[in-house]
C-alpha cells in the first residue's frame, strides 16, 4: 500500500479496526502526528526508563558506604541515565513537539520530507533499542561487563580497547552513531520545513515563536552532531582498525576528545533548551491572555544564542590545563550568553506584567520554569568563572546546576507542552486536579532534591562516586536528596496516570479550548491527516487573534 | 612576592561543615578561589533577589481574579527603550564579573615558580596516587607531605600532574581548585597551606570502577616535621629479621611485580611503593586504616576493601597472608 492511499483511506474510511492493521498504519506512517506522538510516547518510555536508573543511583547514595549496588552496576547507571536522557528522551520529545506542532502552526499539511521524517524517528527508536541491548550482548569477552560504563561524556582514555574491554563501549558508539543520523535528517526537515512550507502570508517576522526557535535547534543540531558523529566515528576506527586518535598510549590525545564532544556537548544543551524555550513562548502568552513581548528581541536572542553557543564548549574543560588566555576567553563567551537568556527572561516576565495569568496547569509549569531557569543560569555563571569553577566542576554542584537546566528548566516546560497541547493532541481535556497534583509532587521533589544537591558540592563531594565515607559533611544531604526522588517519581506517575485516563475519559475538548492565537487551533482536535480543509492565510503573528477580534486585530501593528 | 599578598575581603567559612568545604581556604589559590567566588555570588543574589521579586510581583499582582472576567487586558508588543535597558545593564554586569574572573585567572595560572619551591610529580593510576620528589629522592603513594608555607620566606609546593592510565582529577578543595592528570598532557598547580594539619580530598575526574575510593590526602607540616619525614623516606627499608617467612611468601609471588621495597629484589611500579608502608596511616588510597588487620584482610583478598581495584587477590591462604603482613608491618 502507498502512501498515498493510506492518507486518502484516512479521510474518506473509517479507522482501521483490527489491531495489526492499526499497528501496520502506525508503523508505516509518514504523517507528521503520528510520527511526532511515535517520538513522544517513544521518549515517554525512556523517561521511565532513565528515571528507574537514576532512582537505582540515589538510593545507593542514601546513606555513607551503601551496598544496594555494586560500583560496576553504579558506574552504568549513571553512563546509561546520562546518554538515555539526553539522546533518547529530551532529544525525541523535542523533535516529537516539533513534527507535531511546526507544521500546524505554519499552516502546512505536512513535514517538506515525510519519508525522511519517518526513516529519521526509526533510526533514533532503533538507536535506542541499539543501546538497550548492550544489556544483553555487551560482554562480548567473558566478564568484561555488559553496559557502558564509562560516563555520559566517554573520556579517551577510558574508551580504548585497553580500560573497556568487550562491546560495551561499542553498543554506546554506535547507538549515538546511529541516532545521530536521525537527528540529522529530522534537523534537516526542520529546517527545510519552516523555510519552504509556510501559508500565505506568514512571513519569517510572522512566524510564531515556537517555529523561530526551532529553525535554530535544528540549525544547532547539524552544526552539532556532526562533529559527535565525526569523533564516534575515530572512535570505532580506535577501537577496531588501529587508529591512535584517542589512544593515548600510542602518542594519541584525550584532549581532542574532549574538544570534539564538548564542542557537540554544550551547543547540545541549546538544541535541548531552546525548544523549552518555545513552549514557554507560546503557553505564557496564552495564558496571560497578552501578545508576546519584544517578538523580534526575542528571536534576535533566540539567534544569538545559538551563534555563542558554539562558541563555549571549552567551559566544561577549564580544568584539563588549557592556557590561562584561552580560560579568559572561555570565561568571556560563557558569561556572553547571559545576556541574551537574560533578555528572553525578562521579556517572558514583560509579557505577563499587566496581563491576567489564568494558572492552569500549563501556566503553573512555566511559571516554575521561569524562577528555576532564573537560578540555573545564576548558578551557570558562578561556573563560567572558570577559578571558581575550578572547585566547583565535576562535584555535585555541577550536578545540581544542570539538573535545574534540564529538569527545573526543560522538563517543566515540557509537562507545561503535554498539557497545554494534550487536548490538541488526543481531542479531550486532561483532568485539572490530577494535573495540579502532579505540579506540586513535582515541584516538592525538585526542590528537595536539586536545592540540597548544591550543598555536598560546596562540600567537596565529587559526581560519579558509587560511595562515600561517613563524616565528610555529605550524610544529611543526600539523603534529602533522595527522598526528593520519590517526590518526583510520584508526580511523575500521576502524569501518567492523567494522560492515560484522560485519553478515554477526558471532557471532549473542542477545537480550541484555551481561546489561544495559532493555527494549530483553528483546525479540529485532533487535527484530521491533512490539517486543514483550506490552506490557511494569514495577516500577523496571532491570524486567530484578528479573527477573534475583528474590531481591534493584531496586524494594524506590526 | 606580591602575589602571595592578598586582601581577603571575607572570613573562610568554618571547615566544621565538611573537611573538604571549599569555602574553607588555608591556601592562596583556594583563598583567591574563595574572595572571587564571594564576589561572584553578592553579584548573582543581587541579580536573583531583583528577578525573582518582579516574578512574584507579576504572579501576585496580576493573576486573573474573577473566573467570569472575560475581558483581555491591553495588549502592549514592545518597547524599545526597555529592551536597551535590559541589554545594556547585563552587559556592563558581565564585563565586571568577566573582569573579575580574568584578575584571578592570571593571578594563579600564571604564578612564576621561584627557586626554592619545592617540587613534586603526582602520577595518577587507577585508583591510587604516586608522588616524586625529585629533589630529594623520595617516591611515596596516597599520602602527600608538603611544608607549610612561611609568609616571611614563602615556598610554595609545585605540583606536575601526569596519569599512568586513564584521566584522573587532584583535587583537596581547601588547598586549590581542581586540575586534571591526562596522559600524555603534563599539567601544573601549586599550593602554599599557611596552616598545618590534614587535608582530604579525592579524584574528581571518573577514571574507572573505584573512582570512589580514589582517595587523597595532604599532610602540611611544619618545617621540622617536613624534614625529619624525608629524611625517614630517603632510606632504605628497615627490616627486621623475625619476618623472613612473610619476606619469602612476598618475594616468591607476583607481589614483586608491581611493589617496590628499597633494597629488596621487588622493584615493580604499577602498584604503590611500599618501602615505608608503616610511616603510612592508611591502605588503598585512604580506603581503609593501616592497621595489622585490615593489612591481612587486604592481602588475602583486595576487592573485599575496594572492589574492582587493580591488585589481585594472590590466592595466599589466611596464614600466609598474615605472615606476608607481618613482614609488611616492619616496613617503618
Amino acid at each position: 500500500m502507498s502512501t498515498e492511499s493510506i492518507a486518502l483511506g484516512r479521510l474518506t474510511t473509517a479507522p482501521a479496526t483490527s489491531l495489526v492493521e492499526r499497528l501496520h498504519e502506525w508503523v508505516t506512517t509518514v504523517d507528521h502526528k503520528r510520527l511526532g506522538i511515535l517520538y513522544i510516547l517513544y521518549a515517554l518510555l525512556f523517561l521511565l526508563i532513565g528515571g528507574v536508573e537514576a532512582t537505582i543511583m540515589r538510593i545507593q547514595l542514601i546513606r555513607p558506604l551503601n551496598n544496594f549496588v555494586s560500583p560496576e552496576v553504579f558506574n552504568r547507571m549513571f553512563t546509561m541515565h546520562g546518554t538515555t536522557m539526553i539522546f533518547f528522551v529530551i532529544m525525541p520529545v523535542m523533535f516529537g513537539f516539533a513534527n507535531y506542532l511546526i507544521p500546524l502552526m505554519i499552516g502546512a499539511r505536512d513535514m517538506a520530507f515525510p519519508r525522511v521524517n519517518a526513516f529519521s524517528f526509526w533510526l533514533m527508536a532503533f538507536g535506542g533499542l541499539l543501546l538497550y541491548f548492550s544489556f544483553i550482548g555487551g560482554d562480548g569477552l567473558y566478564g568484561a561487563g555488559n553496559a557502558p560504563d564509562v560516563g555520559w561524556f566517554a573520556y579517551a582514555p577510558l574508551t580504548s580497547q585497553t580500560f573497556s574491554r568487550g562491546h560495551s563501549t561499542d553498543f554506546w558508539t554506535l547507538s549515538l552513531l546511529v541516532s545521530g543520523f536521525g537527528s540529522i535528517g529530522t534537523a534537516i526537515n526542520i529546517i527545510a520545513t519552516v523555510l519552504c512550507m509556510r501559508c500565505k502570508g506568514m512571513t519569517l517576522g510572522k512566524m510564531p515563536l515556537l517555529a523561530w526557535l526551532n529553525l535554530t535547534m535544528a540549525g544547532l543540531v547539524i552544526l552539532a552532531v556532526s562533529p559527535l558523529t565525526a569523533a564516534q566515528l575515530m572512535l570505532v576506527v580506535d577501537r577496531y582498525l588501529g587508529g591512535h586518535f584517542f589512544d593515548t598510549q600510542a602518542g594519541g590525545s584525550a584532549v581532542m576528545w574532549m574538544h570534539f564532544f564538548w564542542v557537540f556537548g554544550h551547543p547540545e544543551v541549546y538544541v535541548l533548551v531552546i525548544p523549552a524555550f518555545a513552549f514557554a513562548s507560546e503557553i505564557i502568552p496564552v495564558f496571560s491572555r497578552k501578545a508576546i513581548f519584544g517578538y523580534p528581541v526575542m528571536v534576535a536572542a533566540t539567534v544569538c544564542i545559538g551563534f555563542i553557543s558554539m562558541s563555549v564548549w571549552a567551559h566544561h574543560m577549564f580544568t584539563v590545563g588549557m592556557s590561562s588566555a584561552a580560560n579568559t576567553f572561555f570565561v568571556l563567551s560563557t558569561m556572553a550568553i547571559a545576556v541574551p537568556t537574560g533578555i528572553k527572561i525578562f521579556n517572558w516576565l514583560a509579557t505577563m506584567w499587566g496581563g491576567k495569568i489564568d494558572f492552569k496547569v500549563p501556566m503553573l509549569f512555566c511559571t516554575a520554569f521561569l524562577f528555576q531557569f532564573l537560578i540555573a543560569g545564576l548558578t551557570g555563571i558562578m561556573q563560567g568563572a572558570a577559578p571558581f569553577d575550578w572547585q566547583l566542576t565535576a562535584s555535585y554542584f555541577v550536578i545540581a546546576h544542570f539538573h535545574y537546566v534540564i529538569v527545573g528548566g526543560i522538563l517543566f516546560t515540557l509537562f507545561g507542552a503535554f498539557y497545554y497541547w494534550f487536548p490538541k493532541m488526543s481531542g479531550r481535556m486532561y483532568n485539572e486536579t490530577l494535573g495540579k497534583l502532579h505540579f506540586w509532587l513535582f515541584i516538592i521533589g525538585f526542590h528537595l532534591t536539586f536545592d540540597f544537591m548544591h550543598i555536598p558540592g560546596i562540600l567537596g563531594m565529587p559526581r560519579r562516586i558509587y560511595t562515600y565515607e561517613p563524616g565528610r559533611g555529605w550524610d544529611i544531604w543526600n539523603l534529602i536528596i533522595t527522598v526528593g526522588v520519590f517526590f518526583q517519581a510520584a508526580g511523575v506517575l500521576v502524569f501518567i496516570g492523567n494522560l492515560l485516563w484522560s485519553y478515554r475519559r477526558g471532557k471532549v475538548a473542542g477545537s480550541d479550548p484555551w481561546d489561544a492565537w495559532t493555527l494549530e487551533w483553528s483546525t479540529f482536535s485532533p487535527p484530521p491527516t491533512y490539517n486543514f480543509a483550506d490552506i490557511p492565510e494569514v495577516r500577523s503573528r496571532r491570524p486567530l487573534w484578528d479573527l477573534k477580534h475583528p474590531e481591534d486585530p493584531d496586524w494594524q501593528y506590526e | 612576592m606580591e602575589r602571595y599578598v592578598h586582601v581577603s575581603f571575607g572570613r573562610a567559612m568554618h571547615p566544621a561543615l565538611s573537611p573538604t568545604n571549599i569555602f574553607a581556604p588555608v591556601s592562596t589559590p583556594a583563598q583567591s578561589i574563595f574572595d572571587l567566588s564571594l564576589f561572584v555570588l553578592i553579584v548573582t543574589g543581587a541579580i536573583f533577589v531583583v528577578v525573582f521579586s518582579l516574578l512574584a510581583y507579576v504572579v501576585v499582582k496580576f493573576r486573573k481574579r474573577a473566573a467570569s472576567d472575560e475581558h483581555e487586558p491591553p495588549q502592549v508588543y514592545g518597547s524599545t527603550q526597555v529592551e536597551l535597558a535590559w541589554t545594556v545593564i547585563p552587559t556592563l554586569i558581565v564585563v565586571v564579573l568577566f573582569l573579575a574572573a580574568a584578575r584571578v585567572i592570571a593571578s594563579i595560572q600564571n604564578a612564576s615558580r621561584p627557586s626554592n619551591a619545592l617540587e613534586v610529580t603526582v602520577i595518577g593510576h587507577q585508583f591510587w596516587w604516586e608522588y616524586r620528589y625529585p629533589s630529594l629522592k623520595v617516591v611515596t603513594a596516597n599520602e602527600l607531605h608538603i611544608p607549610v608555607n612561611d609568609p616571611a620566606h614563602p615556598a610554595p609546593t609545585f605540583l606536575t600532574l601526569l596519569s599512568a592510565d586513564t584521566d584522573h582529577s587532584f583535587w583537596v578543595p581547601r588547598l586549590a581548585g581542581k586540575t586534571d592528570l591526562i596522559p600524555n598532557h603534563p599539567n601544573s598547580m601549586w599550593v602554599d597551606p599557611h596552616q598545618t594539619g590534614l587535608y582530604l580530598g579525592q579524584c574528581a575526574q571518573y577514571c574507572g570502577t573505584q573512582h570512589a575510593l580514589m582517595l587523597l590526602r595532604v599532610y602540611v607540616d611544619s618545617r621540622q616535621d617536613f624534614e625529619r619525614w624525608t629524611q625517614e623516606q630517603s632510606r632504605p627499608a628497615h627490616i627486621g629479621a623475625t619476618v623472613s617467612e612473610g619476606k619469602r611468601i612476598f618475594e616468591g609471588t607476583a607481589c614483586v611485580n608491581c611493589h617496590t621495597i628499597a633494597g629488596t629484589p621487588a622493584t615493580g611500579t604499577f602498584g604503590p611503593d611500599l618501602t615505608h608502608l608503616m610511616s603510612r596511616q592508611t591502605i588503598a588510597a585512604g580506603a581503609s586504616k593501616n592497621t595489622l588487620g585490615n593489612l591481612i584482610a587486604w592481602i588475602y583478598n583486595p576487592a573485599v576493601i575496594k572492589p574492582g581495584c587493580k591488585m589481585p587477590s594472590m590466592g595466599l591462604s589466611t596464614q600466609q597472608a598474615a605472615e606476608v603482613a607481618e613482614y609488611l608491618a616492619t616496613l617503618r
